[in-house]
């Protein structure tokens, strides 16, 4: 419906011109703000409180996505030691965090979060990304032309890049088992692997209200907050702590309007900068010439 | 050689165990000796476990474990906002409860088509067992590693490319990132 709206803009504004586009522009910025996520769309919630950095998630991950073989065996938690990224090789990884005050670190699983608005699609410009209504984000590698612009916009840094390809680099990242199991139905390779149900399988809306619920039922022991609930539009995946996210790696000030908002108005613009100015400014530069290439024409004639 | 008499042992006790109801009010002590678990046994060895040695540390108080035990009334009182009528329990098995098949659709979608369900943040059989194991054995600072409890079967190491299929060992530092 919104999208229907903004072309239907699109349209409008390259037909009546610039001045009346910057007119219904905000409008339309406003209007196609309220897109909440597919209603059917599935998420995993992550409660950190449970989570004992086993690394099963990663080892079935790797089994699960044909990557390449560790580097280390998965019992090995003395990559722990280290804070980790996703990579090309390793679409989750568990990182550990000492908590101030607390005899117990904490663990948190990355990967993607499947955003509802995902900045890395809205910046594709060869549309390889897709936000399917299951949920998850994928992407098509046939189109990517390696660009890499979907890792400077994704606000989690979790997009990688296979640069050990000579000749074909692309873009790895976590698709929330798409392909082989959320297509049917059926949980991410990281979800069944989980000994402690750190992660929670479900749709969406439903997980929202058990996080809730886990918080009221045991508020000491929990952060009342969700992350992803609302954070930059919300996305599929999302968590719950025992402490402060800042202190869990998470960034707490990326705020709760998508990427999208940020850069739409702009990009809505450069199809019209595109299109009409090179028409419009060849035209002024005809006008202004006119008479000196007049003047040019009399005197070879004379 | 000491394997084989081993697993067809496990094999009997849990045909035993699949096929015993418990229809009595369960008295302290009166639980079974040992309790094989092998309902999700792939990657790791079923777990042998020793309920009666558990039944000693707990001064035989069901509850401990199980949240209740047969045929007497539930005394959480967050359970007792809605089960205060429900009388004595007829249900002590893990399995009893917690759904094996915790994230299947099947399951997904029965617990979404009841309105009347209040436990739809139930935890599966897997969590089930390891939540409740693992957070009293770190209380009781006794060995709490994956394979103080079940020993890992070689599809297992296969998994966790460990043991036979650990990667060689190289001093350079691991590649990938950004």
């Amino acid at each position: 419906m919104k999208t229907m709206n903004r072309r239907k803009f699109l349209k409008g504004s390259l037909l009546g011109g610039a001045a009346a586009s910057v007119i219904g522009k905000s409008k339309n910025a406003a209007a196609s703000a309220t897109f909440g996520g597919y209603p059917e769309a599935m998420g995993v919630l992550v409660d950190l409180t449970r989570c004992v950095g086993c690394r099963s998630c990663e080892a079935a991950c790797n089994k699960e996505q044909g990557l390449p073989n560790p580097a280390q065996p998965f019992d090995d938690l003395s990559v722990l030691d280290h804070e980790r990224r996703t990579s090309e090789g390793a679409y989750t990884v568990v990182n550990r965090y000492e908590i101030p005050g607390q005899d117990h670190p904490l663990f948190r699983k990355i990967q993607c979060n499947h955003c509802n608005e995902p900045a890395c699609l809205t910046s594709c410009f060869v549309k390889a990304y897709t936000k399917t209504p299951e949920g998850a984000v994928i992407y098509d590698p046939t189109v990517c032309v390696g660009c890499r612009t979907c890792m400077v916009a994704c606000p989690f840094y979790v997009p990688a890049y296979s640069y050990s390809s000579v000749l074909n680099p692309v873009i790895k990242k976590c698709i929330f088992c798409y392909d082989t199991r959320l297509k049917f139905g059926r949980p991410p390779a990281c979800v069944e692997a989980c000994p402690r149900e750190v992660l929670t399988f479900g749709r969406r809306q439903d997980l929202i209200k058990i996080g809730h619920q886990r918080i009221r039922n045991y508020p000491d022991l929990y952060e009342d907050h969700i992350y992803g609930e609302n954070e930059v539009g919300g996305t599929s995946w999302m968590y719950l702590s025992s402490a402060p996210f800042d202190q869990v790696g998470f960034d707490t000030g990326l705020g709760t309007e998508p990427i999208l908002s940020y850069v739409k108005e702009f990009l809505t613009v450069v199809p019209m900068v595109l299109t009409i100015w090179p028409a419009l400014f060849a035209g002024f530069h005809l006008l202004a010439t006119r008479k000196d290439a007049q003047k040019k024409e009399e005197k070879s004639e004379k | 050689m000491e394997q084989i008499p081993r697993n067809l042992l496990s094999t009997i006790l849990a045909m035993l165990l699949c096929f015993t109801s418990y229809s009595t009010i369960a008295l302290a002590g009166e639980g079974p000796d040992e309790v094989v678990i092998d309902s999700l046994a792939q990657l790791y060895e079923p777990v042998i476990f020793d309920h009666a040695m558990h039944e000693e540390v707990t001064e035989s108080n069901c509850a401990v474990c199980h949240h209740h035990t047969l045929g007497t009334k539930i005394e959480d009182e967050n359970c007792l906002r809605c089960h205060a009528e429900s009388g004595g329990t007829d249900e002590i098995s893990c399995q009893g409860c917690h759904a094996g098949n915790r994230f299947e659709a099947e399951y997904l979608n029965r617990i979404d088509a009841d309105n009347t369900l209040f436990h739809r943040d139930k935890v599966g059989l897997k969590a089930a067992f390891h939540i409740r194991c693992m957070n009293c054995h770190e209380e009781m600072g006794v060995a709490n590693g994956c394979q103080d409890c079940h020993v890992r079967t070689d599809a297992g190491d296969k998994f966790f490319h460990a043991g036979h299929y650990a990667p060689p060992k190289s001093d350079k530092p691991t590649s990938g990132g950004h």
